[in-house]
């Protein structure tokens, strides 16, 4: 009575067969990760040494090192920080905090969105006629890290989003039942309980904003310029352009110097993306509620 | 602050229960200070497409010509005698380069969704959302590289073809970009579908399978569509990769093999050369507007279909 019939063995055999399936192409997928990483460790880990990350390129950028370009970026990176950070997070205390559900909300959101899937050219567009040249910022690291502030600001705002949220209510509720304003909640009560959410979010900007290459092309980051920048208004080398010049504008270049390239700037974003990885399992796993 | 505040509320106290003390009026400043971050995300929208338009505007009220512009395959932008600006070969490119990407992240990510929502569990799931997670992280620029030094030659030897940077290559490897935002979306709208439907068909004697495919999939459809079109999204606007990988040529292709020029490349590679408020520097700009609204279209899309499924 209970025997298998013909149509579940075929739907049994079905499962397992599609179950295969699913987990092969599921294992296509990220093969390429490590496959990348593989070919790039291979064949710019000799090129990598003290000397390289520490020294000018020379030579027309057929030789030397990266330094000027890996201050650049993280004069980059940090002008951007300084911009979005703070508005990012208002931005989700509002979102979270304080807005209810209306029309505005929704454009807000729909405005986030927006934000994250405007193509990076057309925001190196808005970098060019809004920071260059309307406010007249010039080329600028200035220019160029609002560019990269706008861009990433849906990073920080949706992390910012999610920490406070994962907030259980009743923290707050307690907390307005002693008679706190909603600020004074947000201060002792929600912000500590989520500071490490946010920070999670701010390290994958970070990562994010280091990789970006079109946003600053027009805006501030330079081929080539055989000194640092002293100060926001000056001009820079960056990492990300950096690899696109010298694999595609530069002829005469040996092998093994774009792979360097493309290996370290790989390492800053993924060693950035594995940090905030690791400190939200960490934060994961440490959570009392 | 805290001095003041205070006098200025007890001015207007209308009775004893009156709580407006310096806590409150910092709340409000904080709630406007705020409120203002949040409304920065519609201004930087809406300057966005001012700064763009204020640009390209230019060249859309002297002479732009729809016909020309999106009808014709001429792009000679620095000729000496007449520069013609016809997109269609780009928008052609560009099109081609994304379809394929659609074609293999599709199927691609659909099936890992699946795979990491519904049939892994615990160690491997964690895993295999950082390896994805991972996937997502590799700037363009680096991909564009890999499509230069690695997928280049490869498709040279694979294919017996003279140039290995076309369709192809730039196909692939926005495919790969655009999978990771497909996965994790889909993965969402799958871990959306309440469990009891599934527990319902599996008392049903349904299988695994059987589950999946009649129930979960069919509830999170408007997730999955939502899931695709932002990969859409993110193929069509990708440049530096596509730049890199594509081999830069206008032309109508017609096989996988033929090298295109995109939309978005064009701008990157030719801004740099233009001078300041030239006709052509208009034209990039023009085609900036373009990218904005469709991609514009693309994301109202995606979330009209996604608040959808939450109102059900």
């Amino acid at each position: 009575m209970f025997e298998a019939t013909n149509r579940n063995r075929w739907a049994r055999r079905n499962q397992s067969l599609i179950g295969a399936l699913l987990g092969f192409m599921t294992f296509v997928l990220i093969l390429p990760v490590l496959i990348i990483l593989g070919v790039l460790v291979v064949e710019g880990g000799p090129a990598i040494s003290w000397e390289f990350l520490f020294s000018e390129p020379t030579q027309g950028m057929t030789a030397g090192g990266v330094f000027p370009a890996l201050v650049g970026t993280i004069w980059l990176v940090v002008v951007a920080l300084l911009a979005s950070v703070p508005l990012g997070v208002a931005a989700a205390i509002y979102l979270s905090e304080y807005a209810s559900d209306n029309w505005l909300t929704r454009f807000i959101n729909l405005a986030i969105i927006n934000l994250a899937g405007v193509p990076s050219i057309v925001h190196a567009l808005f970098g060019v006629g809004a920071f260059v040249l309307f406010f007249n910022f010039g080329t600028s690291i200035l220019a160029a890290s609002l560019t990269l502030a706008v861009m990433t600001l849906p990073v920080v705002i949706v992390a910012t989003r999610e920490s406070l949220q994962a907030v259980p209510q009743a923290f707050r509720e307690a907390c307005w039942s002693m008679g706190a304003t909603r600020w004074q909640t947000i201060r002792k009560v929600v912000l500590p309980n989520s500071i490490s959410g946010i920070l999670t979010g701010v390290i994958l900007e970070v990562s994010r904003t280091a990789g970006e290459t079109a946003p600053i092309m027009f805006t501030g980051a330079a081929f080539f310029l055989p000194f640092l920048p002293q100060g926001v208004l000056d001009q820079t080398m960056a990492m990300s352009l950096h690899l696109f010049v010298i694999s595609t504008q530069v002829p005469g270049v040996p092998e093994h110097l774009p792979y360097g390239v493309a290996l370290v700037l790989i390492g800053m974003v993924l060693s950035m993306n594995a940090i905030s990885i690791a400190f939200r399992m960490y934060l994961r796993g440490k959570k009392k509620w | 602050m805290s001095d003041s505040v205070p006098a200025a509320s007890q001015s207007n106290r209308g009775d004893d229960f009156d709580r407006r003390d310096a806590a409150w009026y910092v709340d409000r400043l904080v709630h406007l200070l705020v409120f203002l971050g949040g409304v920065s995300a519609i201004l930087f929208i809406l300057g966005i497409f001012v700064f763009i338009t204020r640009e390209g505007l230019g060249y859309l009220t002297a002479s732009f010509s729809p016909s020309e512009f999106f009808g014709s395959i001429e792009w000679r932008p620095t000729s000496d005698t007449k520069p013609t600006y016809g997109i269609l070969a780009l928008l052609t490119g560009t099109a081609a380069v994304s379809g394929l990407a659609m074609v293999v992240a599709i199927p691609f990510s659909l099936g890992a969704a699946i795979f990491i929502g519904e049939l892994s569990e615990g160690k491997t799931r964690e895993i295999l959302k950082v390896l994805v997670e991972m996937l997502a992280a590799i700037p363009s620029v680096v991909w564009g590289f890999i499509g230069l030094s690695i997928m280049n030659p490869f498709i040279i030897d694979a294919f017996d073809v003279p140039v290995g940077l076309n369709v192809l290559n730039a196909g692939l490897i926005l495919g790969l970009m655009a999978a990771p935002i497909m996965t994790t979306i889909a993965e969402d709208a799958l871990k959306a579908v309440p469990d009891h439907y599934r527990e319902a068909a599996e008392a049903m004697g349904a299988t695994r399978w059987q589950v999946i495919f009649r129930v979960v999939l069919p509830t999170a459809k408007n997730g999955l569509v939502a899931a695709v079109l932002l990969g859409v999204g993110r193929a069509f606007g990708e440049t530096m990769a596509v730049l890199m990988a594509s081999g830069h040529s206008v032309n109508m292709p017609t096989s996988p093999f033929d090298s295109v020029r995109a939309l978005t490349a064009t701008i990157a590679a030719e801004l740099g050369e233009t001078a300041h408020g030239s006709e052509h520097y208009r034209v990039l700009f023009t085609i900036g507007i373009f990218l904005f609204l469709i991609t514009f279209c693309i994301n109202l899309i995606a979330d009209l279909i996604v608040r959808g499924i939450r109102k059900k």
